[in-house]
């Protein structure tokens, strides 16, 4: 498949992320909304590194390689990300009764 | 040898250290212990260089060997650029040692008076008088000892900050503290022209060591040679109190009475006479500034001693008379006559210490009274006052044989053979001088007491510490002369003259034994007229008239106030306009200006940060694409 299908969709996973992280007012949303991005640049990482790897396998076997470590690492830091900022999220819960997002402005005053 | 001439300013600085960092610890023996011993140590290595002078300058052993010596002593490199070098030596010739022993021997007899005259001062007061007094003989020291103009002129400037210090000492009387500034000030404008003769001396010669200096003096233009002998010259009349620059000297009498007679006698108002023998060199390659130098000094020294006519404080009177006999210095300076300058500096040291410290006494004596009009009828009640300042008098009125005349015929002889109408100057100073100085003895001493009852009771002679100073100093006065006897009067006279020939040229009289035996008759007919109109006029005490002239010299020929209205007056003024003007309007809107703005952009830029997280996120998101177009776009 040619690599530009892999860019379009990444594309489309990226912009749609951004609109509801811009859009959307409730906390968890726009947190499933960051992990929407995060996935799409790990798409195309791996989507490059395959590419770099059909090209490059004759001479060298591990090339492109480094792209799928990448995003093992991206995943792993990810996970403690989310777990961080959920428990974030309970937090306001608590304090707050609601996740809205808006009510965050609140340490301006 | 080298170590020896280091202790010499060294020692008056550690007593300078000593006194003024412990001031609050020492009792009042320790600091006068200090002060006077360091002075005194100091004397004495003076001495011992003095009479180890050969080693340092070279010596005649027969008529055709001699030994070469090099009369610069170098410590360390003071600045050290390529262009130039400027060591910090100490150059101790001749002339150099002459001023030394003058500056200590004279300042430790000051030192001891003042034991005594400051004695009811606070410990910490009397501590930093002593201290002042201390800084003020080793900023003189390093003035004279120093191997180039810019040693020099660190003493030189010294000695104009320890005479603001010294002359505001009761610095809680604002008068005082006005007659120290006023001192500073003047003495300022004569600095900024000494500092530009050294500029010019710099540009030219690329050092200022005056063995560089006077060896490429025949490479200097006419015009280089006029400006930097008339540069130094107007440095030399703000320090030793020419016109126009004079009327600080009498305004100094503020300080306290041996202050006057350290900054009268000993130093700084010789420093100028020094500086321009020290450059004699120089100055005989100008006969322009020569003349200059002359006229001022002769000027100078009639002036002066016509408003010394006309004053009535003890002190003031001193003090015109400083700066008349200063003139008369100037005046042997611009004939030439450079050791009869010197050799007056000298006497001059003598007699007027002496003066000084007895009008201290008297002072003393009638609790603080310095006006001669509240006097009189002090010449039993304090003997050895009364007969040491007579001794004072007879000297500086150039009656022979004391010290005065000898130094003074000198001077009125070169001035004789230089320019007769400057002679005729020079002897009616010498009229006016006797006069005066009688006039001051007589009513002082003589007559009727005049104080109160109270003063009257209190009138009393002086501690030894205060008469042995004074005793001392009329003996030199009355003697000091004999050091250079004109060869008319003795063979192997002027010995003076002898001993500073290897540094200071001296042209040899010209004129015959009988003219010089005739000048000496005139000066000394006219000195004792003069004395004796004093005696018939002053003998006893009566109200003198005012007349319109007489005005005219009591207010000093309202110099000060010419200079207050033409220059002080105006400047205020300036001040004041750039004050209300510039500082306002210009400074101040500029400065507010400034602040106003960054307070409305700040406010504008405040919009932004509106606390909304979309909307940062939004011009973040919106920036970065403005990044991606531009890399794609606008890329090459």
């Amino acid at each position: 498949m040619p690599v530009n299908y892999y860019i379009f969709l990444s594309i489309t996973l990226f912009v749609i992320g951004i609109i509801g992280v811009l859009t959307r007012r409730n906390a968890i949303i726009i947190f499933m909304c960051i992990e929407l991005m995060l996935n799409a640049v790990n798409l195309l990482l791996v989507a490059f590194s395959k590419m770099h790897h059909l090209a490059n396998a004759a001479k060298d076997i591990t090339a492109g390689s480094d792209g799928q470590l990448f995003v093992f690492f991206i995943m792993v830091v990810a996970a403690a990300e989310v777990s961080v900022g959920l428990a974030i999220i309970v937090m306001l819960y608590r304090n707050t009764h609601s996740v809205d997002v808006n009510f965050l402005n609140r340490l301006k005053h | 040898m080298k170590n020896l001439i280091l202790l010499i300013p060294l020692l008056p600085f550690i007593g300078f250290l000593i006194n003024g960092l412990g001031r609050k610890y020492l009792p009042k023996s320790a600091i006068g212990i200090i002060g006077s011993g360091t002075v005194l140590a100091s004397f004495i290595a003076s001495i011992m260089v003095f009479f180890r002078l050969d080693e340092l300058s070279g010596q005649q052993i027969s008529n055709n060997a001699r030994i070469i010596g090099d009369p610069v002593v170098k410590y360390f490199d003071f600045i050290n650029i390529p262009s130039l070098k400027v060591p910090f030596a100490f150059q101790i010739d001749q002339l150099s040692s002459v001023f030394l022993l003058i500056i200590t021997g004279v300042g430790f007899l000051i030192h001891v008076y003042s034991t005594s005259y400051m004695h009811e001062e606070e410990n910490q007061h009397f501590a930093r008088y002593f201290a002042y007094l201390n800084l003020f003989v080793f900023s003189m020291l390093l003035l004279v000892m120093g191997a180039n103009y810019v040693i020099m002129f660190i003493g030189w400037e010294g000695v104009g900050l320890c005479s603001y210090l010294l002359i505001g000492y009761w610095f809680k009387n604002t008068e005082y503290t006005k007659a120290a500034n006023k001192a500073f000030i003047m003495n300022r404008i004569g600095d900024a022209a000494f500092l530009l003769a050294i500029f010019w001396i710099v540009s030219k010669v690329h050092s200022t060591n005056f063995t560089d200096v006077f060896a490429a003096v025949s490479s200097f233009s006419a015009t280089d040679k006029i400006w930097i002998t008339l540069l130094l010259f107007i440095g030399a009349t703000g320090k030793s109190a020419q016109i126009p620059l004079y009327t600080w000297l009498p305004d100094a009498m503020a300080g306290p009475t041996p202050v006057s007679a350290l900054i009268h006698a000993a130093t700084m108002v010789t420093a100028g006479i020094y500086m321009i023998a020290r450059s004699n060199v120089l100055y005989s390659a100008a006969p322009l500034t020569m003349n200059i130098v002359a006229i001022i000094g002769a000027a100078t020294a009639l002036f002066a001693a016509t408003i010394a006519l006309r004053q009535n404080d003890i002190k003031k009177v001193l003090a015109y008379s400083t700066v008349s006999q200063l003139g008369y210095m100037f005046l042997a300076l611009g004939s030439g006559a450079y050791v009869a300058a010197v050799f007056h500096v000298m006497t001059h040291a003598f007699f007027k210490a002496l003066l000084f410290l007895g009008s201290g006494s008297v002072i003393h004596a009638m609790s603080g009274q310095q006006d001669i009009r509240f006097m009189g009828g002090l010449k039993n009640k304090l003997p050895i006052t009364y007969w040491t300042f007579l001794i004072g008098c007879l000297a500086i009125a150039g009656i022979i044989p004391f010290s005065g005349f000898f130094s003074k015929d000198s001077i009125l002889l070169a001035a004789f053979e230089h320019n007769k109408f400057l002679y005729v100057v020079g002897l009616l100073t010498a009229g006016l001088t006797a006069f005066y100085m009688f006039r001051l003895l007589f009513i002082t001493f003589f007559g009727a007491f005049r104080g109160t009852e109270e003063q009257r009771h209190h009138v009393h002679e002086s501690p030894a510490a205060m008469t042995i100073p004074l005793v001392v100093l009329a003996v030199l006065s009355a003697i000091g002369g004999f050091i250079n006897i004109p060869e008319v009067f003795t063979h192997g006279g002027e010995k003076l003259t002898e001993f500073l020939a290897p540094v200071v040229p001296n042209a040899k009289a010209t004129v015959s034994h009988s003219t010089e035996w005739l000048l000496m008759g005139l000066t000394t007919v006219i000195a004792v007229i003069a004395i004796l109109i004093a005696w018939s006029r002053y003998k006893t005490y009566k109200e003198e008239q005012p007349s319109a002239f007489g005005n005219l010299l009591q207010n000093k020929w309202y110099v000060d106030e010419l200079y207050d209205s033409v220059i002080v007056k105006p400047l205020n003024a300036l001040g004041r306009f750039s004050n209300s003007v510039f500082e306002k309007s210009g400074i101040d809107g500029l400065v507010n200006g400034v602040g106003r703005l960054v307070n409305y952009a700040s406010r504008q830029l405040r919009l932004l940060q509106s606390g909304q997280v979309g909307s940062y996120i939004l011009l973040m998101v919106i920036s970065m694409v403005i990044f991606f177009v531009l890399e794609f776009f606008l890329r090459k």
